[in-house]
């Protein structure tokens, strides 16, 4: 059985069809990529896989679950986590505190023992510290704990974005362009951290990406989104030489 | 190398560390200031008079502080919640004044105000805090004008056959002569045990100041702050939202009660008017928390005792009191928001002076 199974999955906003028919199929431990021309389609997706949209058709199935239309909270207990095309950190606190807010639901003490201060407080605290660093030094941020995460560069904000969507511990992981707006030394660094994090933390990963040598470089399967439509979908040398897909993306 | 990172990170706790003991060495200052002007008689009697009532006002803006600035909700009914622990906890002293002594009455009185308050907080932030944008503020200012002026018709006496309630009139409670009216209308609440001292004021605002800075640093603040900064984002790591936005209204609630218990204990004769309970009110305690810096609760301590006890201290200017209130108000809001001056404080401010000298040793 696949890890995410989606089956004619579909959304309308009024009267556009901003996704139609979609499916895909993702096995445990696999890189897949999900590509296509600006506008395709492949934000709202993801929209619908962590149930910030809710989908008009389909189904969508996490290792056998169904979690259609759940709660986005809910969708993320079960195992999926993801990052934003704009990044989406809290701007306001730490980088330390990022990743500890994405520990909460593995680590816990109640309101009045945070209140009240009790031995729990210090000893849950200390644990998320030790854990929140330790996801943080896969990426080399943990030198960066107490700078607030506004400030963080424009590709350190992206690799944070990462590591808290790491924190919930996730099954499925899913990214939107992590590469955009980096310049190509940063490109390949990123890549190589995501070769190590599927291993690190034997994590499935969905990506978006606009960058062809990130998508050719790393990802086993790839499907093509255009127009709401999945144009092309296999392993990725076959889907990199279908016609049909050199015309409609990589042509242009 | 872990352990070096660990120790760095436990000098970043203590930073917040560091702002609890500044706030609360201003409530202690403020407190030895006015003590000692007290005891050398250069306190006028209208000036004494406001010590209980700054503290009131205060703790109400230290909780409206931590809905504005940690929840990131737009409050105007907090004079409201202040309102409930005002009412609910004379009248509790009122109703046993005879039956129970002094100090557990007061203590019973405290916590069953704050509770209250807690509970109205709560139960309007049920269907509210679903709601995005300007929600909030519309239907806490509609609560704080609808418990204003139910009490000013709300009518309750206790008599030999138990607790009677009418919102007509005193004749409609039906009472029997041995009976008294707790609650009279318009009137309010007359001889309420003036229990509220200076220093009982000033106990209660430290602890409040601690409650909410250990509740801002826990791992439920830091899910709420999260919640603040990027709602979605807070979803998508698996944060209950509705739960901890409730939490946090409802305890920034429970705070306002806090000094409405307070405020009702050191009046004979309480009552709800727009000055004191309604919506003017509200939006003072937000300008408190405003001009004292949103997310700054030392801030909105010291805001609210200038801006409380200036009108009183300016008097001898007679005509030239409003002009120079109307100054400092324009002073106060640059200190705290022109960015000149917020990068002139980063660079020159206690803070960086305190860095300075740690960077030297
Ligand atoms: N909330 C929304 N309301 C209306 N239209 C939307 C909404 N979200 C996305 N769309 C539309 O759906 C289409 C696909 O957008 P998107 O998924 O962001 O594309 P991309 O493949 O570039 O990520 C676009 O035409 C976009 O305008
Ligand atoms: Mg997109």
């Amino acid at each position: 059985m696949s890890l995410l199974e989606v089956t004619n999955l579909g959304i309308s906003f009024g009267g556009l069809r901003a996704v139609d028919e979609f499916n895909i199929s993702i096995e445990e431990g696999e890189l897949y990529g999900l590509i296509g021309p600006n506008g395709a389609g492949k934000t709202t997706v993801f929209n619908m896989l962590t149930g910030i949209y809710k989908p008009t058709d389909g189904k969508i199935f996490l290792d056998g679950t169904d979690i259609t239309g759940k709660k986005t909270a809910e969708i993320n207990k079960a195992g999926v986590a993801r990052t934003f095309q704009n990044i989406r950190l809290f701007g306001d606190q730490s980088v330390l505190d990022n990743v500890k807010i994405g520990l909460h639901n593995s680590f816990k003490y109640g309101t009045a023992t945070g209140i009240f201060r009790l031995p729990k407080f210090f000893n849950t605290e200390k644990k998320m510290d030790e854990k929140a660093l330790e996801i943080l030094s896969v990426f080399g941020l943990d030198k960066f704990a107490d700078v607030l995460a506004s400030n963080l560069p424009y590709g350190k904000q992206r690799q944070l974005e990462i590591a808290r969507a790491l924190a919930t511990n996730p099954k499925l992981l899913l990214l939107d362009e992590p590469a955009a707006g980096m310049n190509p030394n940063e490109t390949k660094d990123l890549m190589n951290t995501i070769a190590l994090i599927r291993k690190e933390f034997g994590v499935t990963i969905l990506l978006i990406e606009h960058d062809m040598k990130l998508v050719s470089g790393i990802c086993e399967k790839l499907t093509v989104l255009n127009f709401g439509r999945v144009l092309s979908q296999g392993q990725t040398s076959t889907v990199l030489n279908d016609p049909e897909v050199i015309k409609a993306y990589l042509g242009e | 190398m872990k352990m070096e990172k660990l120790k760095k990170l436990t000098t970043g706790s203590n930073k917040s560390t560091t702002k609890l003991i500044a706030t609360i060495a201003v409530i202690v200052i403020l407190y030895a200031v006015m003590t000692i002007l007290d005891a050398t008689g250069s306190l006028t009697s209208l000036m004494k008079g406001l010590l209980v009532p700054v503290c009131a006002y205060s703790l109400v803006a230290v909780g409206l502080n931590l809905c504005v600035g940690y929840l990131g909700e737009l409050s105007l009914g907090h004079a409201g919640f202040m309102c409930v622990g005002a009412f609910i906890s004379a009248f509790f002293s009122k109703a046993f004044r005879g039956t129970i002594p002094d100090v557990p009455r007061f203590i019973i009185a405290l916590v069953i105000g704050t509770f209250f308050a807690g509970l109205f907080g709560f139960l309007i932030a049920i269907p509210v805090l679903r709601l995005r944008g300007d929600y909030l503020a519309i239907v806490t200012l509609a609560f704080g004008e609808i418990i204003k002026n139910v009490i000013n018709v709300l009518y309750v006496g206790i008599d030999g056959k138990g607790v009677h309630f009418s919102l007509k009139d005193m004749m409609a409670l039906g009472m029997e002569p041995d009976g008294t009216v707790i609650v009279n209308g318009a009137q309010g609440i007359t001889g309420t045990p003036r229990q509220s001292t200076f220093t009982i004021a000033v106990l209660l605002l430290i602890v409040a100041v601690i409650v909410t800075h250990n509740f801002v640093n826990s791992r439920t603040g830091r899910a709420v702050k999260a919640i603040r900064d990027n709602q979605i984002a807070a979803e998508t790591v698996g944060l209950p939202i509705t739960k901890y936005k409730l939490i946090a209204f409802t305890l920034s609630a429970a705070i306002a009660g806090v000094g409405g218990v307070l405020y009702a204990h050191n009046i004979s004769s309480l009552t709800a008017t727009t000055n004191t309970f309604g919506y003017n009110m509200s939006i003072m305690i937000l300008v408190y928390v405003v001009l004292g810096g949103i997310g700054n609760f030392s801030g909105s301590i010291i805001a609210a005792t200038l801006l409380i006890l200036l009108p009183e201290m300016l008097r001898g200017l007679a005509n030239y009191r409003m002009l120079i209130y109307s100054i400092v108000l324009i002073a106060l809001m640059l200190f705290n928001w022109a960015p000149s001056i917020l990068k002139w404080r980063e660079e020159h401010g206690l803070k960086a002076i305190i860095k300075k000298k740690k960077e030297v040793q």
